[in-house]
């Protein structure tokens, strides 16, 4: 097939190239028994984007099922309290299931069905993604295991039990420091040894080629809404959009659809934890460097000896030594700023944003929020800062409490 | 002729050993090692340790943390290298596992210092062919061999891109899964060997789940090879820095029964 256009050489929205490289990012690093599955969702993944009819599909259960549009939220006492630049919140904590993760999981689920897989497995860290996951495999009807560290299971306990009303087994690892990055470890184990009937539903814009980019487009709804709402509400684009990355799958959903808006500046938060001067944190592309882990190359908490180090952070979303491939590509051509914001600062945001508009978020979003006090008065009064609430903080009420002292 | 092809050569197939580096200490595997050569391997793969195994069963993914906790840097695999090479100047030496630690400094360094080591050749886990550029050209400029894996879902249309840039010998891996866990039927081994052997002149070795003398020997009359590792390193866990008495024993069990499974 030969393109109807030719790609603009200026754009930073043509990645990835054909074999899934975003400049030096990215690729297919797997075991050679998955790379004819890798291939065969590549091509499935090509013919449902050309489908007028997944698109529809995909549409209406976004509409119906998920609750979409999100709202466009204007935060008049935090812009108060900040006394910079207008602060507005894309709402996606007010999606089924609480969080951004649903969008991604209900595309990835609709294409499980046309290969004709018949089981869905998948990680999980906070166990937002897990959630979405057996919701949607409850939705379709399909068996579901979720491979959780047992870490996490314990600190997240509500959303174990969330998955497990939902139908799903959610399997428990014990391995290495029992976080996100076991979790995926055991995932892809498990997948190897069950690639005939079982699909992969990754929960962030990483793994092997093509997940970094259909995870993105799917996750695009929050950027295409999003821009498309600050239009028609404001006349114009916002001048700063803040999201926190783990994966980074809400973030590349936020900024993607605006890369090629160059008014449009862009800040990714990456987990501080203790600080990115100690060994306890989850920077990747501040405190790490390239190297090759879960089928992609990119950013990654390493030893000289390319040994993964463990990651902290007291949010278990964002308790990765990685980043997805386009964050990393996106770092290094300098088109979006990443700035670590600490377990301690991200607390105190959690606790301004229940405080002063009413809304519980995810510590995952939270650390988003913390970036706001650095950088609003850096814009005038008439300029505007979208920040991503990526998730509620139901999930996290345990974990804030544990840290200010209170027993429920 | 090199020490890999010369291994092949024989009229009887080869056994093929593997044990991780450092495990239970970097100060142990030489005697390990010793052992295996001693027991009748012909070619020796040794595991570079990683923190996230990926393709690897229980058995494989503790040992890779018992190296690690004991300190193993991969200095140290290369000086354990270099020791071998020097006891044992016939036997071929691979190094086996994942990409980051192979490419932390560099694949330029790392073929190099392969080819200072004495080291014969690389299997890596997570490089497929599609992914070559990232290895394999240091490799091949640095006369090491860049052994592929194959696997029951690698198809005729597949195997020619598997194959282009490989060297040393080809690795079947026998079950779609991970390291030291079910055993494939003998047929369908029978059958991916015949079919991989259409398509190369390259040794064909199966591995993955093999354990006992009778299984090794049911493959081997049917391949160039067989890979015997997680009852290997299982040896290692129960016996650590003692291990290399039983693993003689065993090897030798082993090397007996693929050598002379054309006889019986």
């Amino acid at each position: 097939m030969t393109p109807i256009t030719t790609p603009n050489p200026n754009s930073f929205r043509t990645q990835p190239d054909e074999r899934g490289h975003f400049g030096q990012f990215g690729g297919r690093y797997v075991a050679e028994t998955l790379m004819p599955l890798i291939l065969d969702l590549e091509a499935e993944y090509k013919r449902a984007k050309a489908d007028p009819a997944f698109k529809a599909e995909f549409d209406d259960l976004l509409e119906h099922y998920v609750g979409r549009p999100s709202p466009l939220y204007f935060a008049p006492r935090l812009t108060e309290a900040l006394g910079g630049a207008q602060i507005w919140f894309k709402r996606e904590e007010l999606n089924h299931t609480g969080a951004h993760k649903i969008n991604n999981c209900i595309g990835q689920i609709l294409l499980a069905i046309r290969m004709g897989k018949t089981r869905i497995i998948a990680e999980t860290g906070a166990g937002q993604h897990g959630v979405a996951t057996a919701t949607v495999c409850a939705r379709f009807g399909l068996p579901c295991t979720i491979f959780m560290g047992a870490t996490d299971v314990a600190r997240q306990k509500p959303n174990v039990f969330r998955m497990k009303l939902l139908g799903a087994e959610v399997v428990p690892v014990t391995s290495g420091a029992a976080t996100l990055k076991d979790a995926m470890n055991e995932a892809l184990r498990h997948w190897v040894a069950n690639v005939h009937d079982t699909f992969y539903i990754i929960g962030t814009a990483a793994g092997p080629h093509p997940y970094p980019e259909l995870v993105r487009d799917f996750q695009s709804v929050i950027g295409k809404e999003a821009r498309a709402q600050m239009l028609a509400r404001t006349g114009r684009l916002p001048d700063l959009l803040i999201a926190a990355v783990g994966g980074g799958s809400n973030a590349i959903g936020l900024f993607h659809p605006f890369l090629d808006d160059p008014s449009v500046q862009m800040i990714g938060v990456e987990a501080g934890g203790h600080g990115v001067d100690t060994d306890q944190h989850a920077a990747s592309l501040t405190g790490g460097v390239p190297g090759i882990l879960h089928g992609n190359k990119t950013y990654l908490l390493q030893d000289e000896d390319g040994q993964i180090t463990e990651a902290h952070s007291i949010s278990a979303g964002l308790d990765y030594p990685g980043i997805g491939p386009e964050h990393s590509w996106l770092h290094e051509i300098g088109r979006v700023k990443y700035l670590p914001i600490n377990d301690d600062e991200a607390l105190q945001a959690f606790q301004d944003c229940c405080r002063l508009e009413g809304i519980i978020p995810a510590l995952e979003s939270a650390h988003a929020l913390a970036a706001l006090p650095k950088v609003a008065k850096q814009f005038g009064k008439d300029q505007m800062i979208l920040v991503n609430v990526s998730g509620r903080g139901d999930k996290d009420i345990f974990t804030v409490a544990d840290k200010l002292g209170t027993s429920l | 002729m090199n020490r890999l092809s010369a291994a092949f050569a024989k009229s009887r197939p080869a056994l093929v050993t593997f044990i991780t580096g450092g495990d239970p200490t970097p100060e142990a595997t030489p005697a390990i090692l010793d052992a295996l050569v001693e027991g009748g391997a012909d070619v020796i793969e040794l595991g570079m340790p990683f923190t996230d195994p990926m393709a690897d069963g229980p058995a494989i993914q503790a040992a890779n943390l018992r190296a690690l906790g004991a300190g193993t840097r991969t200095a140290d695999i290369f000086a354990i290298a270099k020791g071998f090479r020097q006891r044992h100047p016939d036997t071929p030496l691979i190094l086996m596992g994942y990409a980051n630690p192979m490419i932390a400094r560099g694949a330029d360094w790392f073929a190099n210092a392969c080819a200072e080591a004495g080291v014969d050749g690389i299997i890596c886990v997570d490089i497929p062919s599609e992914e070559d550029g990232e290895i394999g050209p240091a490799l091949r400029a640095h006369g090491i061999a860049f052994i592929r894996l194959a696997t029951p879902t690698t198809d005729a249309a597949r195997l020619p891109a598997v194959l282009d840039g490989s060297s040393g010998f080809l690795y079947y891996v026998s079950v779609a899964g991970i390291t030291g866990k079910q055993q494939a039927q003998l047929a369908s081994i029978e059958e991916a060997v015949a079919k991989l052997k259409a398509g190369t002149d390259l040794p064909v070795v199966v591995g993955f789940g093999v354990r006992t003398p009778e299984q090794a020997a049911d493959i081997a009359k049917h391949a160039d090879g067989v890979v015997v590792g997680s009852a290997i390193v299982d040896l290692v866990a129960t016996h650590g820095a003692d291990a290399a008495e039983p693993v003689r024993t065993l090897v030798a069990s082993l090397a007996q029964a693929v050598h002379t499974c054309h006889l019986a």
